[in-house]
């Protein structure tokens, strides 16, 4: 069966001022059935870039796509019409859990009145295609009101909100950060989607709070069958809740590789840095030397190669290709470090 | 509830204001060097006649002493008597508030109708050649003096293509007064006609008027959806596919108003002293109209009268304003 969600050969640069930043260069990535895949780099490398991609839902301009192509389930999202996009793929097949859980529900409206909304264009019991009426006049019938009124209820304990029904009263700032990431993590279960965009949904929230949330939202994705994106910049977040872990590096994939074996045999040098760079049980952090390009003139062929330890002159001529050192792990270096466990 | 002690605070904090509007305007009244009573008294009075009248009307006693007297009669709804119409400030006050009240309101109506959808727009299509256009507009109307607009559209309409009456309220015998606002008593009494000598009557004052009151709505609501649509919140409702003309007209505009609901009150003061200036050149038969006599007549009742009502009106268009913005923004009650 083909993946969930293919994204192949995905080209976007963004129009600045100093000239066109290459932010994704050629990006590739496989989603399977409720696969629950992280999407792991440094800051800046082009994470919610690709995921913005996929919702359809980056700034054009200053944005542009130059070539590629993402299939959801066949479908390829980049030909489709805007408003198809909006009627039938965002918030029914792909959902989304926003990044900042202060700042991501609007402020003057009660919490029941955005969900109801959310119900009331996606419900999984209504129809994909809008009327003739224009959005704001829609009307909203009532039986279906009440039945997806229900389904909010029961989705909102699942999320373990404490008195939902006052809670759906409530205007967001009566909520603590990890209650308003259990109502936006509610609502993208809610439309019963196929893939859920995660875009660093907990890196506002602390500690604590974070796992208690990335185990739930674990747990209600795989009674679910959802498949996930989750983008982040921490390899600990995304080994808590991925079944495989892609490594993206100045929008390049450089390696993916379920989480297993990722953490016993990263092979890629970018990999193995990014795995020393984590905290030490003494409280150390170990630097990556170097710094990240500037996208605007990348280095050319691999972009790791100015600080990569392995480097040849063939890494900066050419991409190096897809290797498949065992099923299920890609690798694209042309002189990968052993396949050992990092110190 | 927490609505209503609000307002009620509000509305006790009115008293102290308006006192301090009296004294204000009364100091500034006494070292004005006019002398109200010898004006009062005609050209041909002698001293001892000014002197008997300074008297009778009580000018000769301290300034102190003339305010208790003036805020003891306030109470009592008691203004005193105009100098020159010789009528109780009072009724001359209510005769013509209808004229300016309707001047007003149409104005704000059109420019709040009329600005509010120009500004979303203007900014959903930022940098584009209606962005632009708006953009030039609204500069004008903070730039442009309200009299010398009021006096090119009268060059121009009432003058030089005749379509539009010069000045005035309306031509011939007016409805009969229900409401004392033209628009509405022309039709109660049925009279199609009369609404439209009435409404060409108003259409170019109420432009005038509206025109930088417009120009700020715009300015301030296409700031304000140019900051929204920024925010996590809406590109979280994008993300979960809204209909973008939901997302705009509901999501956005309702957070983008705070900061235009805002300029409204602030913009109605700016109004009031707008139709001062408009309604003398429209010839319009307001209270701006009586203002400006009473200050050139140095009619020192009627301009406090004047000035008391302004600053209590003022006084409650903001307090208006206030609760609009607590229930737009339900964060603010919390405050
Ligand atoms: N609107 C934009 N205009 C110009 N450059 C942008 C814009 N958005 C993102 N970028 C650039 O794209 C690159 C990737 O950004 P982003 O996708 O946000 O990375 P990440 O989510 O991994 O931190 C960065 O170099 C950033 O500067
Ligand atoms: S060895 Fe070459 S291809 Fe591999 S990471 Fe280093 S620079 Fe890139
Ligand atoms: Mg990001």
């Amino acid at each position: 069966m083909p993946p969930l969600l293919s994204v192949a050969g995905l080209r976007v640069g963004f129009d600045t001022d100093a000239g066109r930043a290459q932010v994704l260069d050629g990006v590739n990535l496989e989603i399977g059935r409720g696969e629950v895949v992280g999407l792991v780099g440094e800051s800046g490398c082009g994470k919610t870039t690709l995921a913005r991609s996929i919702l359809g839902i980056l700034p054009r301009p200053p944005a542009v796509i130059e070539s590629g192509r993402i299939d959801l389930d066949g479908t390829d999202l980049l030909t489709l019409p805007a408003r198809a996009m909006n009627d039938a793929i965002r918030g029914r097949r792909i959902t989304y859990i926003p990044q900042d859980p202060l700042g991501s529900l609007n402020p003057v409206f009660r919490v029941g009145t955005q969900i109801m909304e959310l119900m009331k264009w996606k419900s999984p019991d209504g129809k994909a295609r809008r009327g003739r009426w224009p959005g704001l006049f829609t009307p909203y019938p009532h039986k279906r009101r009440r039945a997806d009124r229900a389904r909010v209820l029961e989705a909102l304990r699942a999320v373990q909100i404490p008195d939902p029904e006052a809670a759906l009263r409530k205007y967001p700032h009566q909520f603590s950060g990890g209650q308003r990431q259990r109502l936006v993590i509610a609502m993208a279960l809610l439309t019963e989607p196929r893939l859920i965009i995660a875009d660093e949904p907990t890196t506002a929230l602390d500690v604590t709070i974070q796992a208690q949330i990335l185990a739930l939202l674990r747990r209600l994705v795989k009674e679910r069958g959802i498949s996930v994106l989750f983008t982040t910049h921490d390899l600990g977040t995304a080994y808590e809740l991925c079944d495989r872990i892609v490594v993206m590096y100045a929008g390049q994939e450089v390696e993916s590789a379920p989480i297993d074996r990722f953490f016993a045999h990263p092979a890629h040098p970018y990999t193995r840095r990014l795995l020393e760079s984590l905290p030490r049980p003494d409280g150390s952090v170990r630097e990556i030397p170097g710094e990240i390009p500037g996208l605007v003139h990348p280095p050319g062929g691999c972009r790791f190669h100015p600080r990569c330890p392995n480097a040849g002159s063939e890494c900066g001529e050419h991409r190096p290709p897809v290797d498949m050192p065992e099923a299920g792990h890609a690798l694209r270096c042309y002189h990968p470090d052993p396949m050992e466990p990092p110190r | 509830m927490y609505l209503l002690t609000f307002i009620v605070k509000r509305l006790l904090w009115l008293v102290p204001s308006v006192f301090g509007i009296i004294v204000i305007t009364f100091v500034i009244s006494h070292v004005i060097p006019a002398d109200p009573v010898r004006l009062a008294a005609g050209d041909t009075a002698t001293p001892e006649q000014v002197a008997a009248l300074r008297e009778e009307l009580g000018f000769d006693r301290p300034l102190v002493v003339q305010l208790w007297y003036y805020v003891q009669n306030l109470v009592q709804g008691d203004l005193g008597e105009s100098l020159f119409t010789g009528r109780p400030v009072v009724e001359d006050l209510l005769g013509r508030l209808p004229a300016t009240i309707e001047l007003t309101l149409v104005a704000m109506i059109f420019s709040i109708v009329v600005g509010i959808p120009l500004g979303v727009v203007s900014a959903l299509r930022r940098n584009s050649l209606l962005d632009h256009v708006v953009r030039i507009v609204t500069v004008s109307g903070l730039a442009i003096a309200s009299f010398w607009l009021g006096i090119m559209l009268q060059l121009a309409f009432a003058m030089h293509f005749d379509w539009l009456p010069l000045g005035g309220r309306f031509d011939g015998f007016p409805p009969p007064t229900v409401t004392g606002f033209l628009l509405i008593d022309t039709l109660i009494d049925g009279d199609w006609e009369g609404f439209g000598n009435a409404f060409s009557h108003l259409l170019l004052p109420a432009l005038t008027l509206a025109f930088p009151a417009l120009a700020t709505i715009v300015r301030f609501t296409r700031a304000g959806v140019l900051d929204v649509i920024q925010s996590p919140y809406v590109l979280h409702e994008r993300a979960m596919g809204f209909p973008p003309s939901v997302i705009v007209w509901k999501y956005v505009l309702r957070n983008a108003l705070v900061a235009t609901v805002t300029q409204i009150g602030l913009l109605f003061g700016i109004l009031l002293a707008g139709a001062v200036v408009i309604e003398a050149v429209f010839d319009w038969p307001g209270l701006g109209y009586y203002a400006v006599n009473s200050i050139v007549m140095s009619d020192y009742n009627a301009v406090l009268g004047f000035t008391v009502w302004a600053g209590v009106i003022y006084m409650l268009v903001n307090l208006a304003v206030d609760v609009v913005l607590v229930l737009i923004d339900p964060r603010r009650s919390a405050a």
